[in-house]
C-alpha cells in the first residue's frame, strides 16, 4: 500500500511538528509513508474567500500530485473535507476525482481504521478539552453533531484519545460550537471571531481543560493565540501530538 | 460601505450585551434540540419536508394555478404581484376603494420585504403591527432583528421604558407578563377600530385553495375576525400540494422555531367568512428568478422558522441589525444577495462555514454550500474589490510553484520572527491573538533533512 502524507500548507509552515507527529504515528504502525514534495495547498483558503478559479487550479494540481497513491492521509479534517466534499463542484465529477475522494483520509480516522479498534499503549494524565472541528463533524461526519437526531457516527479522535491511560475529558456546555477561526473570517470579522474564540476558551476552562485538542491546527492556532495573549494556562495540541507524547511516556 | 464586519464590531463593543444576546438565542436553540429529540422520526420528517418542497418548486406553475382555481372556488379573490411595488399598490388600492384608514397587521416577513407599512403610512393609512415583538420594533421605529423573534435584541427594561413613553404604563415596569398586559390593553382598541386585517401566510394548500397562518398570540384570529376585509400576502413559494402534507411542516415549524410542539394557533382560512372579503395576493418579487438558479433554488424551500439564525454563532454575536437586510442570518445571507448583490456582498462572508445552519434546517437547505457559492459569484462579479482578486491570483501563482512557496514561507517566518511585537499587535490577527511561534524549519525542510540524512 502506497501511503502519501498530505501536510496542509499552514501545518507545513507554522506547525511542522504536527506533520512529524503524524509521520511517526503512521510509521509506528509499520507503514511506509511518502511525502510528495510537489504538494502545496488544497486550495481551501482560496475557495472560501471566493477565488473559485484559483482554487480550481490548485484542485487539479492536487489530483495530479496525489494520483498514484492508495491512501492519502492528512492531519486536518478541514482540508480532507475540501478534497472529498468540495472538489466535486470545483472540478466536476470524474473517475479520477472519485478515486481521490475514496482514498483520502483524516489522520485519526485512518489510524482507527488501521488499528481495527486496538487500544493505544500510551499515557496522558491530563484533562483534555476536545474541540470538535466543524468540518470533521458536519462535513466528514466524524462524531455527533448536536443538531441531528440520529445515532451519532463514531468520533475517531475521541476514540483514540480515550484509549490513553490517565486521560480525562472536560465536559462542555456547548460541545460542538464553532471556535470562530473560519479562515479569512478570523481577520475580516475580527470582533466576532475573537468573541467566538473567547467563548470557547471559557467553556473549556470551566470544564477544567488543561489541554485543548483538535483534529485541526487552524482552530488551535486561533484558540491558542487568544489564550496566550491572555496568559491562560492551556496547551493547544493536535491529537497526533498528544498521541506521540503519550506513546513516549508509556 | 455596506459592511457586516464593521456593524458587528460595533455590536461587540458592548461585550456584556453581546453575551446576553448570544445566550438568549442559544436558549431557543436548546429548546429546539429538546423538542426535536422527542421525535425519533425527526430526520425522516426533515427529509420528507425537503422533498415535498423540492417537488412543489419543480412544478410551481401547475400548483399555483391549481391553488388559484381552488381559492376562487372557495370564494376568495386572488391577485398576482410581480414585485414589491405591485404588492404595495395593489393592497393600497384595495384599502382605498373600501375607504379603509385603519389596518391591523399580523407578522409577515413578506410585507416587511416589500416595504408595505411605509407605503401605506405615506398614504394616510394607519398600520398597527399586532404581534408583541413587531409592535415593540414598530414603536421604536426599527426593523425586526429576527424573523420569528423581531424584538429579541431588546431587553425587558427597555420595553418598559418604551411602553411608559408610548402607552403611559408605570415607570420602571419590567415584568414581561405585565408589559404584555399593557400592550394587549392598547392593542384591543386598535383591533376594534380596524377596518381591515393584513396577514402573512405560512402555507397555501394547492388542492383546497386554503391558507394557513401560524401564530402564538391570537392576533391573527382577532385581526381577521373583527374587520370585514382580510388581505393575505403570500410568497409564491409558500405552497404545498395537499392538505395531508401540512402536518409534516406544522410538526417541524414550531419545534424548529421556538421548541414548541405546535404554535398556539394554527388558523386555516378557506374563503372569506360570511359577509366578509378574503383577498390573497401572490407575490413573486424575485422568487421566480431564484427558481431558475440551480445553485440557489432550494433556498425557496425556507419556511421562515428562524432556526438557522438561532444556531448561527455569528448571528448570535452580531445581532440581526448587523446584516442590514430584511432577513438576517444564514438564510438572509443567501436570499439578500439575490435581491441586491452589491448592497449585500459582505453577508456570505459573515460566516465561518461551520455548517450548523444546514444541519438544523427543517427543510434541509444546504445553506453553507450556498453561502460558499455566493462568495465565488460575488468575487467574480467584482463586488469584493480588485485587491482581493489580485491577492488570490498571487497566492495561486505561488502555490502552484512548490519551490517558490517554500522560499516565500521561509522568508515570511524569518521576517515574522524579527518583527517587533507592537507591529504584530497592530494587524487583524495580532490585535487579539498571539502569533504562533514560528518554527525555523517547515515540515518539508524536516522531511528533506531526514531523507538526505538517511
Amino acid at each position: 500500500m502506497r501511503i502519501a502524507l498530505f501536510v496542509p500548507c499552514y501545518v507545513d509552515q507554522l506547525r511542522p511538528r504536527v506533520g512529524m507527529a503524524a509521520l511517526r504515528l503512521l510509521e509506528g504502525l509499520g507503514l511506509e509513508v511518502e511525502f510528495p514534495e510537489a504538494q502545496t495547498c488544497c486550495g481551501q483558503p482560496l475557495l472560501n474567500s471566493g477565488g473559485r478559479r484559483e482554487a480550481c487550479r490548485l484542485a487539479h494540481r492536487f489530483l495530479d500530485v496525489f494520483a498514484n497513491y492508495d491512501r492519502i492521509v492528512c492531519p486536518s479534517a478541514s482540508c480532507v473535507a475540501t478534497v472529498t466534499r468540495r472538489y466535486r463542484e470545483l472540478v466536476g465529477e470524474s473517475p479520477r476525482l472519485a478515486a481521490i475522494e475514496e482514498r483520502t483520509r483524516e489522520l485519526c480516522a485512518f489510524l482507527v481504521e488501521q488499528q481495527g479498534g486496538q487500544p493505544l499503549a500510551g499515557r496522558f494524565p491530563h484533562r483534555v478539552g476536545l474541540h470538535a472541528s466543524c468540518h470533521a463533524l458536519r462535513e466528514l461526519r466524524q462524531g455527533a453533531a448536536s443538531e441531528l437526531v440520529q445515532p451519532p457516527p463514531a468520533d475517531p479522535a475521541r476514540q483514540l484519545l480515550a484509549s490513553l491511560e490517565g486521560i480525562s475529558f472536560a465536559e462542555l456546555r456547548r460541545g460542538d460550537e464553532c471556535c470562530g477561526f473560519g479562515g479569512a473570517f478570523a481577520l475580516e470579522e475580527e470582533a466576532v471571531s475573537r468573541r467566538m474564540g473567547l467563548d470557547r476558551l471559557a467553556d473549556h476552562r470551566a470544564g477544567g481543560a488543561e489541554v485543548l485538542a483538535s483534529t485541526d491546527v487552524s482552530c488551535l492556532l486561533h484558540l491558542e493565540g487568544l489564550a496566550r495573549r491572555r496568559s491562560l494556562p492551556l496547551r493547544a495540541m493536535h491529537v497526533a501530538e498528544i498521541l506521540v507524547e503519550a506513546l513516549d511516556s508509556a | 460601505m455596506n459592511d457586516h464586519a464593521s456593524r458587528a464590531a460595533a455590536f461587540n463593543a458592548d461585550a456584556e450585551r453581546t453575551g446576553w444576546h448570544d445566550r438568549a438565542l442559544w436558549h431557543v436553540r436548546e429548546r429546539r434540540d429538546r423538542a426535536a429529540a422527542q421525535l425519533p422520526e425527526w430526520e425522516a420528517l426533515r427529509d420528507a419536508a425537503g422533498e415535498i418542497k423540492a417537488h412543489t418548486l419543480s412544478q410551481l406553475d401547475l400548483y399555483l394555478e391549481r391553488f388559484e382555481q381552488n381559492a376562487l372556488q372557495a370564494g376568495a379573490s386572488v391577485h398576482w404581484a410581480r414585485d414589491a411595488d405591485e404588492l404595495c399598490s395593489l393592497v393600497h388600492a384595495l384599502l382605498e376603494s373600501r375607504g379603509v384608514s385603519k389596518v391591523v397587521k399580523s407578522k409577515s416577513m413578506l410585507t416587511e420585504e416589500c416595504g408595505l407599512n411605509p407605503h401605506l403610512e405615506a398614504r394616510g393609512i394607519e398600520v398597527v403591527d399586532t404581534d408583541l415583538g413587531e409592535r415593540i420594533v414598530q414603536l421604536r421605529g426599527e426593523p425586526p432583528s429576527h424573523i420569528v423573534l423581531p424584538a429579541i435584541h431588546i431587553k425587558k427594561e427597555e420595553v418598559g421604558e418604551l411602553f411608559h413613553r408610548e402607552m403611559g404604563s408605570p415607570e420602571g415596569l419590567d415584568d414581561p407578563t405585565r408589559l404584555t398586559e399593557v400592550a394587549r390593553g392598547d392593542l384591543r382598541q386598535r383591533f376594534l377600530a380596524a377596518e381591515a386585517g393584513i396577514t402573512g401566510v405560512n402555507f397555501g394548500v394547492a388542492e383546497t385553495g386554503g391558507i394557513v397562518v401560524c401564530s402564538n398570540e391570537g392576533n391573527v384570529d382577532l385581526g381577521t375576525a373583527l374587520p370585514p376585509l382580510h388581505i393575505a400576502c403570500m410568497g409564491i413559494e409558500k405552497l404545498v400540494p395537499r392538505e395531508r402534507d401540512l402536518p409534516v411542516f406544522l410538526r417541524l415549524l414550531a419545534r424548529s422555531a421556538t421548541g414548541q410542539a405546535i404554535t398556539s394557533y394554527t388558523s386555516h382560512f378557506h374563503g372569506p367568512r360570511p359577509g366578509g372579503e378574503l383577498h390573497i395576493v401572490l407575490v413573486d418579487n424575485g422568487r421566480s428568478q431564484l427558481l431558475s438558479s440551480e445553485a440557489f433554488e432550494s433556498a425557496l424551500r425556507c419556511i421562515r422558522c428562524g432556526a438557522c439564525l438561532n444556531t448561527c454563532p455569528v448571528y448570535r454575536r452580531s445581532g440581526g441589525h448587523s446584516y442590514a437586510s430584511v432577513i438576517p442570518g444564514p438564510i438572509g445571507s443567501v436570499l439578500e444577495p439575490a435581491r441586491d448583490a452589491e448592497a449585500h456582498a459582505s453577508l456570505p462572508f459573515a460566516c465561518t462555514l461551520c455548517g450548523s445552519c444546514g444541519d438544523v434546517c427543517p427543510v434541509k437547505i444546504p445553506l453553507s454550500q450556498q453561502l460558499l457559492a455566493w462568495r465565488g459569484r460575488l468575487v467574480e462579479r467584482g463586488h469584493l474589490g480588485a485587491t482581493r482578486r489580485f491577492a488570490q491570483r498571487f497566492a495561486a501563482a505561488v502555490l502552484a510553484r512548490p519551490r517558490l512557496y517554500a522560499a516565500l514561507g521561509a522568508l515570511g517566518r524569518a521576517l515574522g520572527r524579527r518583527t517587533p511585537a507592537f507591529l504584530l499587535r497592530a494587524n487583524a490577527w495580532g490585535r487579539s491573538r498571539e502569533l504562533p511561534e514560528l518554527p525555523h524549519r517547515s515540515f518539508r525542510a524536516e522531511w528533506a533533512r531526514r531523507r538526505d540524512g538517511s
